[in-house]
């Protein structure tokens, strides 16, 4: 769907160049949601902004569904940017138009007869949630409001691809989750592609299939959620999964927990993927001889299912305990044993 | 002494049509070109629209020089000019082209600041869109700039009340003229504070129906 080969676009600043994105490969699949995280000043937003070409890139090659947007026309250009919608972290809506108007912008741009466009925004209010809002001002709305307006608007022209720049970013924390539903709702209802760009971890592991890790304007690191939340390589990545991890969680270490629980033997239990959902532990457990004392964890629902971490004290015979953590290992259960 | 013994009604009547018609007429066009002046100088000094170093130094060099003109002095320059146009130069046309020429690029500029508190953001949204620059300007630009485009005119229409008491040079009448003439020259102070009533009463009027405009396409 989206392809970008050795994609770099320079700023030429009065105090020198600044390479805000550099050499970038990267390909985006047709309808799924690829999250691009990285610190302030990584070159996210340079690099969203390439993809509808509001950057013009100093080298390299964009295509989307396999039109070239480095070389098109301006008139060709417009056409193609209907179909690459954007939404945005301050929601840019036009403060002197109603919400219905705002998100009729799209549709009288693109010259749609008045009836056509009034059915098309009855459709989108509905869709984004926002029925009896129709006749109010953005000023009038929350934050959240305001960017269902931003996404409806953004949908308005039914287009293949939608690139969010921090669209979460000036939310709070509930607010943030209802938008990210709203996200999973649009791409699962409509199939469209999802490019998003934030600096929380949270956002991606949240609704994201496919992340890549941007820093000094390089993609560091790229693959499935849930396999770079398993194994991040890079130290930055380590970095963002740590994001997630409680604070409380931090002490959950076998070093410390050797000293509180000084008997049995202390394990601690990662499940990735759907293992996480059904009830391995329960079936397990069932069936020992030994006592689990569920120490402490926590649990990450993903869009591939779920990430967790359990620390677990068994309690018990030797063998009666390897025993449950040969089955729980044949159940697809990462387990790692402290050796005391 | 009798208050406003020495008032002619009828000449104070005149009169006040006659600023009132030389502002209005003069207020119409000066909006006009107030405004494509102003747009000029906003789209060649901005990068999402028709950036132009050049255009926008000559543009903006002009507008600063009529700007700068005493409009006393503009009167008289226009002197030739207005002879060509209106074909004399007596009556309050006469003073139409001066005032234009005055107060346009002072409106200008107000039309171009209210231009560039337009949200970047709002602009680049419409060109990701797929918006041509044309409907920039006239659905994003204008809209969203409306509350400043007509506070200008407000604050641009006072000061014309202002230039047409300066008129009387031209032979434009008015209640300033008046006031002059049969007022100051004369000595009869009733007649000047009558007219400085009047000239107030539309100062007022003016501020007051901008005021309710402004606030009613206020949406922020
Ligand atoms: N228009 C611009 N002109 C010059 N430098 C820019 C411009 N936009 C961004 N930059 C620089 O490019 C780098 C990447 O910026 P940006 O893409 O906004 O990062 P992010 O969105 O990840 O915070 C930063 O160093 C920033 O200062
Ligand atoms: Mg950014």
């Amino acid at each position: 769907m989206i392809r970008l080969q050795n994609l770099a676009k320079v700023y030429k600043t009065r105090h020198g160049a600044i390479n805000a994105v550099t050499d970038v490969d990267l390909t985006i699949e047709r309808g799924e949601i690829f999250g691009i995280i990285g610190y302030s000043g990584a070159g996210k937003s340079t690099l969203i902004r390439l993809l509808n070409m509001l950057e013009t890139p100093t080298s390299g090659s964009i295509q989307i569904d396999g039109v070239e947007m480095t070389t098109l026309k301006p008139k060709e250009l417009r056409g193609v940017r209907k179909n690459v919608s954007m939404v945005f972290q301050h929601f840019n809506l036009l403060w002197s138009r109603t919400v219905e108007e705002n998100i009729a912008f799209p549709l009288e741009l693109a010259g749609y007869p008045k009836a056509k466009r009034a059915e098309r925004v009855a459709e989108l209010v509905q869709l984004v949630g926002l029925d009896g809002r129709e006749k109010n001002y953005p000023s009038q709305l929350s934050g959240g409001q305001k960017q269902r307006v931003g996404i409806a608007r953004a949908l308005a022209s039914n287009p293949d691809v939608l690139l969010c720049d921090e669209a979460t970013s000036a939310l709070d924390p509930k607010t943030t989750d209802s938008i990210l539903d709203l996200l999973v709702d649009i791409n699962q209802k409509l199939g469209l592609t999802i490019v998003l760009i934030t600096h929380e971890m949270h956002v991606i592991q949240k609704i994201c299939h496919r992340v890549a890790v941007m820093e000094g304007g390089k993609i560091v690191e790229q693959g499935p959620v849930l396999q770079v939340f398993r194994h991040p390589e890079q130290p930055i990545t380590r970095e963002f999964v740590k994001q997630l991890t409680t604070p409380n969680e931090n002490e959950l270490t076998f070093s410390h927990l050797r000293e509180r629980y000084p008997t049995g033997r202390i394990v601690q239990l990662t499940f990735v993927g759907t293992s996480a959902e059904s009830p391995i532990l329960a079936e397990v457990m069932k069936d020992a001889d030994v006592l689990f004392n569920i120490i402490g964890g926590s649990v990450s629902q993903t869009q591939d299912g779920a990430i967790g971490t359990l620390f677990v004290q068994l309690i018990g015979e030797a063998d009666k305990a390897d025993h449950s953590i040969a089955k729980l290992r044949e159940n697809g259960v990462e387990v790692e044993v402290d050796e005391r | 002494m009798k208050w406003f013994e020495n008032i002619d009604w009828v000449q104070m009547w005149e009169a006040t049509q006659e600023t009132l018609y030389m502002t209005g007429i003069a207020g119409l066009f000066t909006f006009v070109f107030g405004l494509i002046l102003g747009l000029l100088l906003y789209a060649t000094n901005e990068e999402l629209l028709f950036k132009n170093r050049t255009a926008y130094s000559v543009l903006s060099f002009f507008t600063n020089i009529f700007r700068a003109i005493p409009f006393i002095i503009l009167l008289i320059l226009l002197f030739p000019v207005t002879k060509i146009i209106t074909g004399s130069i007596i009556g309050s046309e006469a003073a139409l082209p001066a005032l234009i020429v005055g107060a346009a690029p002072f409106y200008a500029r107000m039309v171009e600041l209210g231009l560039r508190e337009v949200d970047k953001g709002v602009i680049e949204a419409a060109e990701s869109m797929g918006a041509t620059k044309l409907q920039i300007i006239l659905k994003v630009l204008i809209p969203e700039a409306l509350p400043a485009i007509v506070s200008g005119i407000t604050v641009t229409l006072v000061a014309l009340v202002g230039y047409t008491a300066m008129a009387g040079v031209v032979g434009g009448g008015g209640l300033g003229n008046l006031a002059y003439l049969e007022g100051f020259q004369r000595s009869q102070n009733d007649v000047t504070v009558m007219a400085t009533i009047l000239v107030l009463v539309i100062v007022f009027v003016i501020q007051f129906i901008g005021d309710i405009l402004v606030r009613s396409i206020d949406k922020r």
